[in-house]
């Protein structure tokens, strides 16, 4: 088994941060991340696309390249492709690489596993040609391939980004549908004073919106009604905005209402997680530098609440420093110097979070959908399933296992964990704290027999 | 199952090799993603559900989702977190239940 200072999960800014702080200080680091390279979602393969796609992904992606030229250090072991199936309380790992299983363990564990996309319900959205705005972007970066005749559908800063990003490849979205109402806008007032004092964040929205009026992209807004039609693969979306039925002939659907933690390892090791109100998931439990409920493990980035890449990256970095002031390699006082710094730019960092947060609020008919629309896109279980299963006295996540099969499909939870909570919650006028989530059980990505009985016999084979 | 894509290549650099998808020779480009390459040739579906056989593609490109399963030489893989190799062979998985998978 390998053995490390610091075993980091997951190379986005949040995890290569960490990295680098941790072997400046004198850390062994290893650095596990499946994807074949660096850079996690914001910055996915920043070190091809750079140079090819620069001027098209724009500078927030290619400030990247710095956090990646940073992983050259000699006491940072970086290993790509590599997927984290099984977490041990005791900061013990277990991995696939090209389908060979292996194990690592670290003094000290960090989870910077990122978020996802928050699941987006609507009648049709299984179909083919309806992705993620987020998957949209993926093919952008890391493929150099655009969408044609698509829609962007929800609310958020990521689809100006993206329109933006495919204006200039030449082939702009026909529309943007957004989900958001004028009294969110409103309601986001109350929090105008932190979103100047992230001034860049609001700077930056204005302009990617004047780009998109430019490009004469026409915007829909208040939209509800959603759905997709189409006979075997996504044709057209239907909406009602400003009192108006519309109809779009399209391609490709893009849909997006925001981002929420990734927290399947987090749970699938018992960490303490509890529901944030404002960002309407859950959250896992942590202090001021990402320790968790277990003191060796600690989480950094948006997988322990949504920040951003610069508050991810920021976190990262506290989070090694307390590692390494943990491990002796660093005294208390040195930390505290170090870390003044970086908290007072992750205040400002996170200054624009309370505006965004209320201005682009999920699209609430696709939390708690109508009966027919599918929510567990594995096991093709209905919004009314749920509901049914809630009326037959079914009160949290895992006893929906005792009536369908949700949650037990390959992606375990992933796209629907949040909907069936919110479903139960209203079904049995809970709160969503009290409903609780899925349990989830290790392996949380798919391992063939093959590597597990490779695994078990280097296990018996040892002293 | 092959139709004219709706995806577009902003740069053809990469050599291309010849890959079968249900016994169709597709050219993709060498070491792009798999998941990306099969879009832009325009496959759709890549799957169908185990349960009740509708069509699926790649919803979120991350790894998350697992809609892009397919069988690649005989292994049922994500394509969305596969590189496109030289003479793969690619079909739908087999309409067993995916959790095997
Ligand atoms: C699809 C998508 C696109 C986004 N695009 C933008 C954008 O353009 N601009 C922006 O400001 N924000 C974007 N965001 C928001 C983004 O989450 C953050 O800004 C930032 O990427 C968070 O950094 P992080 O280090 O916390 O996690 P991430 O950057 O998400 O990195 C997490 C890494 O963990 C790895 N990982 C996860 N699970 C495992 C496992 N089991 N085994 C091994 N590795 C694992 C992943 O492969 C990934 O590389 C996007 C989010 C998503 C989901
Ligand atoms: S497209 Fe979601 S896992 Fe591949």
């Amino acid at each position: 088994m390998l053995e490390t200072d610091l075993a980091i999960i997951g190379a986005g800014p949040a995890g290569m941060a960490a990295a680098y702080t941790a072997a400046q200080s004198g850390l062994s680091v290893l650095l596990l991340d499946e994807q074949s390279r660096a850079g996690g979602q914001i910055y996915r393969d920043v070190e091809r696309a750079a140079n090819t796609r620069g001027h098209i992904l724009g500078k927030d992606y290619t400030c990247g390249l710095a956090l990646v030229e940073n992983l050259k250090h000699e006491r940072i072991t970086h290993v790509t492709g590599a997927a984290v199936w099984q977490v041990g309380q005791d900061c013990e790992l277990t991995y696939s690489v090209a389908g060979k299983a292996c194990q690592a363990s670290g003094k000290r564990l960090l989870i910077a596993t990122g978020a996802l996309e928050r699941p987006m319900p609507v009648p049709g959205w299984t179909l083919p040609g309806v992705m993620t705005a987020g998957a949209a972007q993926i093919l952008l970066k890391q493929s150099g391939i655009v969408c044609e005749r698509a829609v962007l559908v929800g609310s958020g800063p990521l689809l100006y980004l993206v329109a933006a990003q495919m204006i200039r490849t030449g082939t702009a979205p026909l529309a943007i549908v957004e989900t958001q109402s004028f009294s969110d806008m409103i309601s986001a007032m109350r929090h105008l004073g932190g979103a100047l004092r992230g001034w860049r964040y609001l700077t930056k929205g204005l302009a990617l919106l004047a780009e998109i009026r430019r490009a004469g992209i026409p915007r829909f807004t208040a939209a509800t009604s959603i759905s997709i039609e189409g006979d075997g693969k996504a044709q057209a979306i239907r909406f009602t905005s400003a009192g108006r039925e519309n109809r779009i002939d399209c391609a490709t659907i893009l849909l997006h209402h925001g981002v929420v933690p990734n927290t399947q390892i987090s749970r699938s090791i018992g960490l303490d997680h509890h529901w944030d109100p404002d960002q309407r998931c859950f959250v896992p439990q942590t202090d001021g530098w990402g320790r968790t409920s277990l003191s060796a493990i600690f989480i950094a980035g948006d997988g322990g609440g949504i920040g951003g890449a610069k508050a991810a990256e920021i976190a990262g970095s506290l989070s090694a420093l307390e590692i390494a002031c943990d491990l002796g390699a660093m005294d208390k006082g040195e930390r505290d110097h170090k870390a003044g710094r970086l908290r007072r730019a992750l205040t400002s960092e996170l200054a624009a979070r309370p505006f965004i947060d209320r201005a682009y609020p999920p699209f609430v008919p696709a939390l708690t959908p109508k009966d027919a629309t599918i929510i567990c896109r594995c096991e093709e279980v209905t919004a009314g399933d749920i509901r049914r299963y809630a009326k037959l006295g079914c009160i949290g996540p895992n006893q929906t296992k005792a009536f369908g099969r949700a949650g037990m499909g390959p992606c375990q939870g992933r796209y629907c964990g949040l909907t069936v909570t919110e479903l139960l919650a209203e079904a049995n006028q809970k709160t969503q704290e009290e409903t609780g989530y899925y349990r989830i059980r290790p392996p949380i990505k798919p391992v063939s027999l093959g590597e597990l009985s490779a695994l078990a016999k280097t296990e018996s084979a040892k002293p | 199952m092959k139709t004219a894509s709706d995806y577009r290549i902003l740069d053809e650099t990469r050599q291309r090799v010849t890959v079968r998808f249900e016994g169709n020779e597709l050219l993709l480009r060498e070491g792009e993603n798999l998941a990306a390459e099969l879009l832009a040739a325009g496959i759709a579906p890549f799957r169908r559900t185990p349960v009740s056989g509708a069509p699926r593609n790649p919803f979120c490109m991350m790894g998350a989702c697992f809609d892009c399963l397919v069988e690649i030489d005989g292994v049922t893989r994500q394509a969305c977190m596969t590189e496109v190799a030289d003479g793969m062979v690619i079909s739908m998985p087999a309409s067993r239940r995916t959790d095997d998978a």
